[in-house]
């Protein structure tokens, strides 16, 4: 059990680090790069919590994919070093980290003092079979089919939507030309 | 490790994106964040779903990840048309969606 809480520890700390790298650092493409370590340091968790497959996801469609799409899109705007916190922010930069701190405080007390008999234990044994590919998969086609088919179509929304977004509008060069076509 | 550590853990994670949220003013770092605060909730669904002994967790899990997926091409979408209409990348200056 050592090896898993010094596991625990290490990938505890990347995350909490790329977490705090993504908020404080200026440039927005660094800010992406710590937040791919970050999802590969949750993937280790997942991995000690058996969600094997689910780690496997992390790494692919999140770390992989998603992040990818960041970069393209920071590229594309180009680098905005905007400062971390402009001076006329206002209220919000003062009560902002604030506001988080108590929202950490109030989560921490209710998860520590609620009455959750599992909180203090690792949870029961499981077999080879917890959290593999085909668990999951039993699962989303028997149990959960109806999400399965949702989030499938909430993906084709997307795709399409991200087409309708992305396409080449006429009277763009022209900015005050009416447009009748928007959205 | 006790499930605790990993729920204490995945609200640390939340509140620092949490922040991110209300002091960044770069669109792109706000989305970022977000990302940040949905991966806290999927280690404490995961870290819940170790503790139940069951996948259900697990499966909620992957659904956010979908979600989260479609959220970043709705948001990066936005964020290309207003580069593209030279509006100001930040988002205090951003009220209203029209043109």
């Amino acid at each position: 059990m050592l090896f898993e809480q010094i596991l625990f520890f290490l990938a505890g700390f990347g995350a909490i680090a790329g977490a705090l790298g993504v908020v404080m650092l200026r440039n927005p493409f660094f800010s992406v790069l710590a937040l791919v370590t970050h999802l590969i340091a949750l993937a280790v968790l997942f991995l000690l919590l058996r969600a094997d497959f689910l780690a496997a996801a992390q790494v692919v469609v999140y770390a992989g994919a998603v992040m990818v799409l960041y970069v393209f899109v920071v590229a594309y705007v180009g680098d905005s070093d905007t400062p971390l916190r402009p001076a006329d922010g206002g209220l919000m930069n003062a009560f902002g980290p604030l506001a988080a701190l108590a929202i950490f405080v109030e989560i921490t007390v209710a998860v520590v003092g609620s009455s959750l008999s599992g909180l203090g234990g690792r949870g029961p044994e499981v077999d080879a079979r917890y959290g593999s590919p085909e668990a999951i998969g039993d699962l989303l086609l028997t149990k959960f089919l109806i999400p399965f088919e949702a989030a499938s179509f909430l993906l084709l929304l997307a795709a399409v939507a991200a087409v309708v977004l992305a396409r080449k509008r006429r009277g763009l060069e022209d900015l005050d030309a009416p447009r009748e076509a928007t959205g | 490790m006790d499930t605790s550590w990993y729920v204490v853990l995945s609200a640390f994670i939340f509140c620092i994106g949490a922040a991110g949220v209300m002091t960044r003013r770069s669109p792109l770092v706000v989305l970022l964040c977000l990302e940040l605060m949905l991966n806290a909730g999927n280690l404490a669904l995961i870290a819940f779903s170790r503790m139940l002994g069951n996948e259900e967790g697990q499966i909620f899990a992957l659904i956010v990840i979908v979600v989260a997926a479609c959220e970043v091409v709705i948001g990066l979408g936005i964020i290309v048309g207003m580069f593209r209409r030279r509006l100001p990348i930040d988002v205090d200056q951003m009220n209203e969606l029209r043109g």
